[in-house]
Order: structure tokens, then sequence, then C-alpha cells
């Protein structure tokens, strides 16, 4: 049921979420002139591999291999970026808080809703992983996604104000289904990033191999870790979101038993849940199958994500289904 | 990252076994055939059950796929196809023809499915196989330069070499590796394995979903689904016969209906009142029934949504609700011919409903009564009625009547939802001389031409304080419910549970070797320490220096 304060407590939680996304939008700024000052602090560093030959390489054998970034000088604008991630994260929590008490239930029940949810699960994810590893320059990409998401959620077609849920929509399997798919996205959004970089790094090391002016040139890229190094922790992060995804797959299942009287059905939406299962499944194999590790199997948790993409936004507002609920006419 | 593509230590009966274009596996790739029909039949079934045949139609399944998101499928949604078809009535033969409306009953998505099962089998059959004898293998024999791993580091430690390997051999023994004591010329050495877990997780996985397949094949065959409707106050006898409509696999026999009949007792519903968001949204149906079993006993319960009643092995569910008014008709002397509640078919969400009533006998002509039903009458600008409001603040009735041949006397099964008034005469509605019949609870009109009348009854129990409660008990509802039942719900979910378990356990459970060497060198030993991953595993540098300074704090204490 939702609040009898409904209203007051929905105007809140929009003036955070804007404010949030105004935040998220100064994070990305800053993560991108971070981005573009590493080119630049490249042309000073050695590269990598340079930097082995010097130190020794046998002292340390697993140098070219490591996953972490090369670090460079300042990183000011990098360190802002994720004091601004943080404090946006607080915004956007309150304004999903605040939705949720005023709502009476958890606020992941319409489109609007639920990409709030998502949006703040990749998030928090993100500030999460910075914890174990230094990921920040895939955070121009983690703020610049949120920020484009809950801008778009929050135009007018998609924002829906508190209404009472119907009936179908009462179920735990939905509070699990919805939130774990979301938490499935999030790993798979960093997993999508990871891929682009190391696609891109791979691409650099090919020319840079035969091209000796290259392996000089400015790149951001020379800071970041090697294409292989990448490759592994896109997998890592794949292989997460792939667990999490199979678990939105059987709960959303569980819930159609329930709710429709069958499991399975082939209902749109359960049609590209399927098919990005399948993708990514496909993406494992890729990774251990001869000839298609690395700039294949990149390809592949791309289009994974694009489908991810797609299903969220495409799918939800313009095929029929039984998911009718975005909550949009 | 360490390579675990070590050439050192490939190979050993230890290690799972792979399709030979397996990134891990040593295998040439997929060899010439040799000649003759055997040597074909052998290379064909390995490129089946390659890697990579795998991965292809992984994804070519994913692709497949797609058309049925954007087609109607007559499976899911019947109706979308019949439209689809009037829409597009030229293109419809050919995108019939190519099964883009039974998608995945086509034999285009069946053929990938089943050869992805079948080289699926191929794959995890030799496996396993190998697996099981896996399990019981020693752990590999201490390569000779343990320095040429990538994950390796070295100590000297004050302490005796016999005391250091057996204070490894405890350590990692502890840790859960598998372990093996390998001396030769002056070292001694322990060689340690771990994660034989994730191959058997691998393995879990994919044997679940071969289940799955088996399960919901299987399953389709013994279910069985039907729709009943039935109006507040009257009971459902549980036999083929009373099904609205019933869908039953194959291997369904026809006695399989367990006997039992359901009365519905009463059927709640709230609305969300006028001023407020989301104002007439229907919530909270509950149909409340009596379960009478075959000896007489009887239980209640109710069908809510999301929440489906369980009789039997059978799962009712609730699948839609609406109102059904009862009518009754009089001949021209009072006596009643027909009496009924009668189910009118929901059009929108304020329940304006459509409803058919058929008087074959009783009058001079047979009589065929088409009509609204609104809720909460109102009037649109353009002088057209509809409902403003699902429940019953205002219900209106009104009626097209029409005499002559209702065409049920020769046979031909009829729909009781429709009416077909062609051949029939119209004798009152917008094409005859007298006005639609408009009723109200409790008021009866007279049908044209002396030819008897028409009573809306009104359903309010008697004794309700009608200043409270208005009009609205004033007409029964009906439910439609949907009767399910299939054995293999059960069988599916714990194939699921066992996939994910498996899949965890593949995905996270490192499988590495581990060696410990011990060289004599002048009054101490010298100690290596090296490490090997067999498959991802980001951990397996941690994994050598952990074990190297748990080795010394071990040795000093
Ligand atoms: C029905 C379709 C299939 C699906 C959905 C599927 C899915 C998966 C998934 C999710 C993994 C990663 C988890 C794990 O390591 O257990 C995996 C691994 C694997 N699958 Fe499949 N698979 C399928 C068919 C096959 C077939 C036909 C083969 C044989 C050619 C195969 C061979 C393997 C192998 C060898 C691995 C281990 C990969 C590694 O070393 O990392 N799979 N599969």
């Amino acid at each position: 049921m939702p609040s009898a304060n409904a209203l007051l407590y929905d105007t809140w939680s929009v003036i955070a979420l804007w404010t949030a996304i105004a935040v998220y939008a100064l994070a990305f700024i800053c993560y991108a002139v971070d981005l573009a000052k590493r080119s630049e602090a490249s042309v000073r560093q050695k590269d990598r591999q340079a930097q082995l030959v010097g130190a020794g390489g046998a002292s340390v054998p697993d140098a070219d291999g490591s996953d972490e970034p090369v670090p460079h000088g300042n990183n000011v604008m990098a360190r802002i970026g994720t004091t601004l991630t943080g404090i946006a994260f607080l915004l956007h929590l309150g304004a999903t808080v605040l939705r949720g008490i005023g709502a009476g239930r958890v606020p992941w029940s319409n489109m609007y809703e639920f990409a709030m949810t998502a949006t703040l699960l990749f998030t928090a994810v993100y500030l999460g992983v910075l914890f174990w590893k230094d990921l920040r320059y895939v955070g121009a990409f983690m703020t610049g996604l949120v920020t484009i998401l809950l801008g778009a959620a929050s135009m007018p077609t998609i924002y829906t104000s508190i209404t009472p849920l119907m009936d179908p929509l009462k179920s735990t399997w939905l509070v699990i289904h919805v939130f774990v798919a979301s938490l499935a996205t999030a790993f798979l959004a960093l997993a999508f990033a990871l891929s682009v970089f190391q696609l891109l790094q791979a691409r650099r090391e090919r020319r840079a191999a035969s091209d000796d002016a290259l392996a000089d040139k400015r790149s951001l890229l020379r800071t970041m870790p090697s294409a292989e190094a990448l490759e592994g922790l896109a997998y890592r992060f794949a292989i997460i979101g792939f667990i999490f995804w199979t678990f939105t797959l059987i709960a959303g299942a569980i819930w159609a038993q329930d709710a429709w009287g069958r499991y399975w059905g082939f209902d749109t939406k359960e049609v590209w849940t399927f098919i990005i299962w399948v993708l990514y499944a496909g993406y494992i194999h890729a990774r251990a199958t001869r000839g298609w590790r690395g700039t294949r199997s990149a390809w592949l948790s791309i289009v994974g994500f694009a489908a991810v993409l797609f299903n969220f936004t495409i799918v939800n507002m313009f095929f029929e289904g039984l998911h009718a609920y975005s909550g949009i006419d | 990252m360490s390579s675990s593509r070590s050439d050192l230590t490939n190979n050993t009966a230890a290690d799972p076994r792979r399709p030979d274009d397996h990134y891990d596996s040593a295998g040439p790739g997929i060899a010439q055939p040799t000649l003759g029909v055997v040597g074909w039949l052998r290379w064909g079934w390995r490129q089946l059950t390659s890697m990579r045949t795998a991965l292809v139609l992984l994804l070519l399944l994913a692709i497949a796929a797609i058309p049925g998101s954007i087609f109607p499928q007559r499976m899911a949604n019947p109706n979308g196809v019949t439209q689809w078809e009037s829409d597009n009535p030229d293109l419809f033969p050919i995108v019939d023809a190519l099964q883009l409306f039974d998608v995945y009953s086509s034999a285009w998505f069946s053929a990938i499915y089943l050869l992805l099962f079948v080289s699926l089998i191929g794959c995890i059959l030799p496996r396993t196989k190998h697996h099981l004898s896996a399990l019981r293998a020693r752990p590999p024999r201490t390569p000779a330069r343990l320095g040429r791993l990538a994950d390796f580091r070295a100590e000297t430690l004050a302490a005796d070499p016999e005391r250091a390997v057996a204070a490894a051999e405890a350590r990692l023994r502890k840790q859960g590796y598998r372990v093996e004591r390998y001396d030769s010329g002056g070292s001694r050495s322990v060689s340690a394995e771990r994660g034989y877990l994730r191959e058997t997780g691998n393995l879990l996985f994919h044997t679940a979903l071969v289940g799955i397949l088996v399960a919901v094949g299987l399953g389709g065959q013994l279910a069985y689904t039907g729709q009943s409707v039935i109006i507040e106050g009257t009971t459902f006898v549980n036999s083929l016969l009373n099904y609205s409509s019933m869908n039953k696999g194959r291997l369904v026999a026809d006695d399989a209906l367990a006997p039992y009949s359901m009365t519905l007792d009463s059927f709640d519903v709230t609305y969300v009142p006028y001023g407020q968001n989301g104002a007439g949204q229907a919530g909270d149906f509950s149909a409340n029934v009596t379960v009478r079993e075959a000896d007489g006993s009887s239980e209640e319960g109710a069908v809510r949504v999301n929440h489906p009643l369980r009789v039997h092995g059978d799962a009712v569910y609730l699948l839609g609700n609406g109102y059904a008014p009862t009518i009754t008709v009089r001949d021209a002397d009072g006596e009643v011919v027909y009496r009924d509640s009668v189910p009118f078919l929901p059009q929108d969400d304020n329940l304006t409903s459509l409803g058919v009533v058929k008087v074959p006998d009783g009058l001079e002509q047979q009589l065929g009564l088409v009509g609204f039903f609104y809720p909460t009458q109102a009037e649109l600008g353009t002088g057209a009625m509809t409902s403003a409001y699902a429940d019953l603040y205002n219900p209106v009735l009104t009626l097209r009547a029409y005499v002559g041949d209702l065409g049920i006397d020769d046979g031909t099964p009829r729909s009781v939802y429709t009416l077909d008034p062609s051949g029939m005469e119209e004798i009152a509605g917008p094409d005859a001389e007298a006005s639609s019949l408009e009723l109200s609870p409790g008021q009866t009109v007279d049908l044209p031409g002396g030819r008897g009348s028409v009573t809306f009854e009104d359903e309010t129990p008697e004794g309700a304080d009608v200043d409270e409660i208005g009009y609205t008990e004033s007409v029964k509802r009906f439910v439609s419910l949907q009767v399910h039942h299939d054995a293999s719900t059960g069988w599916v979910l714990a194939f699921a549970i066992l996939l994910v378990a498996g899949l965890i356990t593949a995905l996270l459970v490192p499988r590495r070797r581990l060696w410990v060497k011990v060289t004599p060198d002048g009054d101490g030993a010298r100690v290596e320490y090296a490490g090997l991953a067999r498959g991802e595993d980001p951990a397996i540098r941690r994994a050598v220096d952990e074990l190297a300074a748990q080795h010394e704090k071990d040795l000093r204490g």
C-alpha cells in the first residue's frame, strides 16, 4: 500500500534523483578528463614492456601480465571523479529509498523504478569493485551510462508516479527476480566496458608490434593493462553476471509458474532473457575454444551486453507480451 | 595473469578431458579423416562434439530465438497471429510456411537444439568416464625444473630438509589438496593438486541441462491445461466435458482427471477509489471456493493471483473475472421461459462487457439478445455509452433483440459468446423500429410486439443494507479458472537447482597444482614453490605466495 504521504516522498525522491544525475554528470566529466590526461602521461611514461626490461624482468616474472593499470603521475581528476560518484551514489540511494517508503514496497516495480534501482546497483558494484582493483579507467563509462539511463528514465514519458501494484506483481519472486537481474546487469556492464578496452588494446598491441613508432605514441591505452589481462578481468565479471543471470532466469520461471500457470511460455521477455543467457554461455565457451579466445570472444561479450540493453529498453517499451508492467502508456 | 598452457605438465591422466579444439588441450586440432566409412564417421562425430560446433550451435540458437519475439506466436498469442494475417494477407502464407508463427516448435529451431544436445551428450559421456577415473589419479610428478613455471619462488631456509618437506605436505593436505611425495636424487618434493570439483561442477551443469530438456519434453506429454468459467453460487465438476477448452499431452489418459467439484462461493476484488493515482485499478482478487471430494468431504480455499490453489496435484489459477447479469425472459402470458446468469466478457479495464443470451424454446420464435453491460454507465462525448468504473455504481444493461433462427438446431457447435444475427429479424435496436432494451437491476421491459418481457434481476442478497451498499452486490460475478496439471515441474526445478550448483562450482572453484621441492643447501635447505593453474585461476600467484609464507611460519613455529 502506498504511504499516505506518497506524493511528498516522491517529490523529495525526484529532487534527490535529479541532483544525483547532475553529480553523476560531473563525475563523468572528471573521469573523462582523467582519461585524457592518461594519454598525455603515457608519453612521458615508458611503456610497460620497456619498463619491464629496465627493471630486469626476472625478479618480477609476472609483471607483464598484471591486471593493474600503470599508475600515472597526476590522477587527481580520477580521485575527484570517484568522490563525486560516491556522493551521487548516496543521493541516488536516498532517492530510491524515499521512493520505496512512499510506495510502501520495493522500488522496482515499473520501468522508472527499475531503472533507478538497476543503476543504483551499477554504481554500488562499480564502487565496491574499486576496493578490490583500480578500475577507475572504466569510471567514465559507468558514470556516463548511469547518467544517460537515469536521465532517460526521468523523462516524462517514462517517469510514473506512485500507483498501487497490480496483482501479478505482488510476489516475493518479483522482488528476487528483478533485484538479481539488476545485479547481473551491473556485472555484465563492467565486463562490457572491459571487453571494449580489450579490443582497443589488442588493436594497439598488434599495431605496435609491427610499427615501432606507434609503440611510443601517446595513448591512454598505454597506461592500461594488456589486452590479455583486460580479457581476464572482463571474464571474471562476466561469469559472476552470468551466474546471477542464470538465477534470474530460474526465479522468473518460478514466478511465471505462480502467476501464469506455466514456468515457460516463450513470452517476449522470456525469449530475450533466454537469448542473453545463451549469448553469454557462448561467450564463456568461446573463451575456451581455440581460435575464439581473445578478440572474437570479446565481441560476444559486447553483443551480449547490447542484447541486455536492448531487452531493457526496446523490448520493454515496444514489444508485446505478458510482461506489460513498464507502467508506460 | 598466469599461463595455464605450459607444456611442462600437460596431459596427465588427472586433467579433465577436453575436445581437441579446447584452447587448453594438447590435441593437434581435428585431424584429417582417414579413409573409409568408419574414419569419416569418427571424423564427423568429432566435428559434432567439438567446442567450435557447440559454440556455433549456441550462437545459432540465440539468433534463431529472435524471430519468435518479433512475430506473434500461435502458442502464446493466437489472436495476434489472426490479427497479423488480416493486416498482411499477402505475406502471411510465406511467413507461415517459414514457421515463423511457431518458431519454438519449428523444424529449424528443433534441428538446432537437438544437434546441440546430441553434441552435448557426445561431449559429456566421455568426459564423465574420464573424470571418474581421474578422481582416483595421483597428483602428477614434480617437474624437473620448477623455475620454468610462471608462478614460482624460491627461499633458502634454515631447516632440516625432511622436516621442511613434511611440513609442506601437512600444510597442503590441510588446505584440501590431494598430495603425493616424489623424492628423487638429492631432492624431496611434494606434488599437490586441488579443484577436481571444478570438473565435477562442469559435468553436473551440462548433465542438468540434458535433464531439464528431458523433463520438459516428457512433462509436456503428461500435462493438461483446461479452462472453465464459474459463476458465483454455481459448481464446476472436474470432468473433460465441463471445460470450455482443454489441452492435453499425448500421454494423458481420458480418465486422468481427479473427481472433485468446486463451488464459487464468492469473489472478492477491491478497486482504487476515485481521486487517487491508478483510480479504478482492480486488485486483491480472490475467488473463494469450496472443493468437494468424491467421498463427500469438503474444504474451503481461495484462488488468488500468484497463489494458485492446489487440488489433487492440479493447480488452479485465476485467469479473469467479470459480471454475469441474471436475465429472465417471460412469454406473453408471463410464464418464465428462460432464466440464467450469463457471463459477459470484459472488453476494457472498466469492465464494459459484451454478452449474448439465446432463448431457443418457449416463445413463438427463437429469441437472441446481444448487448453490453456497463457496471458504471457513463456517456461519451459522442453519445455512445461506456463504463467509467469497474465496480457496480450505476449498472446498466443494453440489449439488441433478434427473432428468427438461432442456428443451433442443426447441431453445428456454436460459441455461447457469439450470435450470428444474419437471417434473424432485429426487433429492438439501432436497425429496428424499437430502440435497444435498456435495464437497471430489478427492471423489466416488454419485448416489442407483445412477445413477452425481459427482466434484469437484482441479485442483492435479502436483508442487505441497500442504502449502504447501493448496487454493488446487484450483479453476480464470474471467474475464469485455469486448471493445470504438470507432474514435471518438480523435476525441472530440481534440475535447475543442480544446474546452478554445478555452474557456481564450475566457474568459481579454482583448479590448480602446487609443488614444493626441497634441496639440501649447506646447513639449511633451498625450498622452491611453484604453482600451475588449470583453467581460469586469478588467485594462483597469491596461492603460491601464501603457501611460502605459511610454510616458513610452520617451520619456525
Ligand atoms: C546446451 C548447450 C550448452 C550450454 C548452455 C553450455 C554452457 C556452458 C557454460 C555456462 C560453461 C561454463 C561453466 C563450466 O565451466 O561448467 C560451459 C563450459 C564448458 N562446456 Fe558447455 N555448454 C553447452 C554445450 C556444450 C557442448 C556441446 C560441449 C562439448 C563440445 C561443451 C563443452 C564445454 C566445456 C569443455 C566447458 C569447459 C570450458 C572451460 O574449460 O572453461 N558444452 N558450458
